[in-house]
């Protein structure tokens, strides 16, 4: 039996998550009444089951080695790509330039707030505090910005687990919070995904919220560790050096 | 035929990852600067080119709606091969740090939405 999930993983990944599925949707249904979405509960579940394994999540033992496929890069940008179709253009062409502050905004707060944040706790080097405040850009700008700058490993080791954090939080939270924030149109997802430019945490966060929402999110979302990446090492570390 | 709006979803995929790694080398740094964006920005043209057209058929139209519909089952498979344990073994600055930056980035998004809002009445 163990042999034959082995073999067919990644057909094996559907099913399991089919199963999860089906039973966050009943969960959501007969136990909570609606009051959280389905979607939710089963990334939660998805998170929760992620603690079983390490770097990998669940795909760390051997016989759900298919989640890794399924759930990652490559199908996760082609089936959001794919939600394009629900998009609307004269929706995004009237809230771009909101989308364009959003994000310039949001790799600057990002990276000033998580600065000030390790300052707080007593970081004083530049180097250092750049790659953290790279980290609380997203998992991916951290490591890129710490290489670029010759930062230690134990440093890049916290920046990625600050960007890990932040998707892990901007999951949970944003179907939480959505109505305080105002995120109920495809205005304000473009502001949102613009801002929080974790694709994954934007993606699973808009899913738990509203679907429809999920295309103008990542949208956005797409071009912030891009821009995060050129900031971070060049004009925001020099902006630092200046102080430290 | 359905493979034909899989294969369509396929090209602008791979167009839009073409076009954010050109992005990335021009700005001088080895990552995908919105690759997605623009394979959407391309999806959205190109359907929108093709339905005026008469080209795009249901069948087709089906083949692309399957895995947009593909997506939540994907982000529960990515959310259970994430990092988790990854993110809390960073010890108490990290989780302090990624939590206010969040939080600090949602409050944002009531302010900025509004700004969105004001240049588009002007």
């Amino acid at each position: 039996m163990i042999e034959l999930i082995d073999k067919n993983g990644f057909v094996f990944a559907f099913l399991l998550v089919g199963l999860i599925m089906f039973i966050s949707f009943q969960v959501s249904k007969r136990v909570l009444f609606g009051r959280i979405p389905g979607v939710a509960v089963a990334i939660l579940i998805g998170l929760a089951l992620a603690t079983l394994g390490g770097k990998k999540g669940i795909s760390d033992i051997p016989l759900f080695a298919g989640m890794a496929f399924l759930g990652g890069s490559m199908l996760r940008d082609f089936t959001v790509v794919a939600t394009a179709m629900g998009a609307d253009l004269s929706k995004i062409k009237s809230a771009g330039l909101a989308g364009v502050i959003a994000l310039v905004a949001g790799v600057f707060v990002s990276f000033f707030l998580g600065v000030l944040v390790a300052w707080a706790l007593g970081y004083r080097d530049a180097v250092e505090l750049t790659t953290i405040g790279a980290g609380a850009c997203t998992y991916i700008v951290g490591p890129v910005t710490g290489t670029a700058l010759g930062a230690s490993t134990d440093i890049i080791a916290i920046s990625v687990a600050i960007g890990l954090v932040k998707t892990v939080v901007t999951t949970i939270a944003t179907p939480l919070i959505a109505q305080k924030i105002g995120l109920k149109n495809a205005n304000s997802a473009l502001v949102f995904g613009g801002l929080l430019g974790t694709s994954s945490g934007v993606t699973a966060g808009l899913a738990a919220t509203d679907p429809k929402l999920v295309p103008y999110g990542a949208l956005t979302a797409t071009f912030y560790t891009g821009l995060g990446c050129l900031l971070c090492p060049s004009v925001f570390y020099l902006v630092l050096q200046a102080f430290f | 035929m359905k493979i034909y709006g899989v294969a369509l979803l396929a090209f602008c995929y791979l167009l839009g990852k073409y076009l954010g790694g050109l992005l990335g080398s021009l700005l001088g740094i080895n990552a995908d600067v919105g690759g997605v964006g623009f394979a959407m920005l391309s999806l959205i043209l190109l359907n929108a080119w093709l339905k005026k057209k008469g080209f795009l058929e249901e069948e087709t139209e089906k083949g692309l709606l399957f895995w947009s519909s593909m997506y939540i089952p994907v982000v529960v498979a990515m959310a259970s091969v994430l990092n988790v344990k990854g993110a809390l073994s960073g010890g108490w600055a990290a989780v302090v740090i990624g939590v206010v930056v969040t939080f600090g980035s949602f409050a944002l998004v009531p302010v900025i939405s509004k700004v969105g809002l004001k240049n588009k009445k002007a």
